[in-house]
């Protein structure tokens, strides 16, 4: 049984049907065709897929299409400002902070919802924040440095 | 996969009679089990139940009795002062994202290596409030937690416990492989009221040593009436493998968690930080 559905998607709001146990990941991937949060595991394991529903980081692999309605959904298409990149973006290229790429845009959003909530973060509140995202490739130390120094160059430019 | 229907509900009436009546439907909470079981194709129920009735998300502690309605999340306890002493459970499970949508309701469903919260409550000696075709029940958790895997048709609306006789009186720990998120390899947790300096009525709970959270009545008995010195503390770790049963996972052996049970509940007793 499809279900119609609206939300807001990255500040555009967006109408669609949906079927009852579509996963958000799917609705925003296949029928919105936003392929920026990646399928990793599909059980809550990897953060792959991780974006933000109201301003708090969630697993779209795990949430409810159904369940976003009226709600606001940022992934990481909204991150750059058109040619502008985020200053986690650039931060993640400065410290290659990506090497498959494949959870980069997961860490990104949980990067984004740490510094969106605390401009400052201590070493140990960067580690909290990405422990829900997997990366088999960095050993996580340059994404840790690239979160930083993006909170820093974001307060020096505030 | 066969289309799953979606009942929407608007109050937790109408889901629980959605569950009464259905016997293939399954709650759906904050996804992080159900929508895990939904896309490997699990094909044990045809229909998903959900509502967004704002009582689920309560939070009452204001009263001797704290209440939590099963539909708060592990964020929304870590952002509630007066629940401080339930902080650490909550910060050991998930990252960020799992805590932004896992419930309480939810994790007593939760099977091992999960379920940490669950045994929080058991050694808190939480009530859980049901509510299954027009009635509404109460069990002790305990009950609860051994007949959960017949508990259909029903809904889990709340748990309640009495406020912890002091700030040291709830005592946590989880050992876990990955830090700082990880499946639990043990987790216990005790409740130790003491009058006079004494132990009367303690209650230690054990995580991933069985299927549910189970209690360690020998380790409990071993504690009665006694001081928490190291003759009382050594009494109970000796104990603490009765009655638990653990098995086999990617995490851990069942003889590797049984071998370090009784160290794990000898630290949390102790007070050791580590």
């Amino acid at each position: 049984m499809m279900i119609p559905l609206q939300f807001r998607h990255n500040g555009r709001d967006v109408a669609l049907f949906v079927d009852g146990a579509t996963n958000l990941l799917t609705a925003l991937r296949e029928q919105l065709g936003d392929t920026t949060p990646k399928f990793g595991c599909g059980q809550g394991g990897c953060g792959a897929c991780t974006v933000l529903i109201d301003g708090a980081s969630h697993l779209s692999c795990l949430t409810l299409a159904a369940s976003v309605e009226g709600r606001s959904v940022e992934t990481l298409e909204s991150l750059k400002d058109g040619p502008r990149l985020h200053p986690l973006q650039k931060a993640f290229m400065d410290h290659f902070a990506a090497q498959c790429g494949y959870c980069t845009p997961g860490m990104l959003m949980a990067a984004k919802a740490l510094l969106d909530r605390n401009p400052n973060p201590t070493r140990t509140q960067v580690v909290e924040a990405i422990s829900g995202n997997i990366c088999r490739c960095t050993g996580y130390e340059a994404i840790i440095e690239a979160v930083l120094d993006a909170a820093q160059q974001h307060r020096a430019s505030a | 996969m066969a289309p799953l229907t979606l009942r929407n509900c608007a109050t937790v009436a109408e889901a629980a009679a959605a569950l009464t009546n259905e016997r293939d439907a399954r709650y759906f909470g904050g996804g992080t089990l159900v929508m895990r079981d939904v896309n490997e194709g699990d094909l044990s129920f045809s229909a998903l139940v959900r509502t967004t009735d704002r009582s689920l998300a309560r939070i009452e502690t204001t009263g001797q009795r704290f209440v939590l309605g099963a539909g708060v999340t592990y964020a929304a306890v870590l952002a509630e002062r007066e629940l401080a002493f339930l902080h650490p459970v909550a910060r050991s499970i998930g990252g960020p994202a799992v805590r932004n949508m896992g419930t309480i309701g939810g994790n007593l469903f939760a099977p091992a290596p999960f379920g940490d919260f669950a045994a929080a409550l058991l050694a808190l000696d939480a009530t859980v409030l049901l509510q299954g075709g027009y009635a509404n029940r109460e069990t002790p958790i305990e009950d609860f937690l051994a007949a959960r895997e017949r508990s259909f048709g029903a809904l889990v609306l709340a748990v309640s416990f009495a406020r912890p006789a002091g700030p040291e009186a709830f005592r946590y720990r989880k050992m876990a492989r990955v830090k700082p998120k990880g499946g639990s390899v043990v987790t216990v947790a005790a409740h130790l009221p003491t009058s006079g300096g004494r132990v009367m009525g303690a209650r230690i709970a054990f995580g991933s040593m069985g299927a549910t959270a189970l209690r360690a009545k020998s380790a409990e008995r071993a504690l009665e009436g006694r001081p928490l010195d190291a003759a009382a503390i050594s009494a109970a770790a000796n104990a603490a493998l009765e009655g638990l049963s653990p098995v086999d996972d990617a995490l851990a052996s069942a003889w590797y968690r049984r071998e370090v049970a009784g160290v794990q509940l000898r630290r949390l007793l102790s007070g050791d930080a580590s």
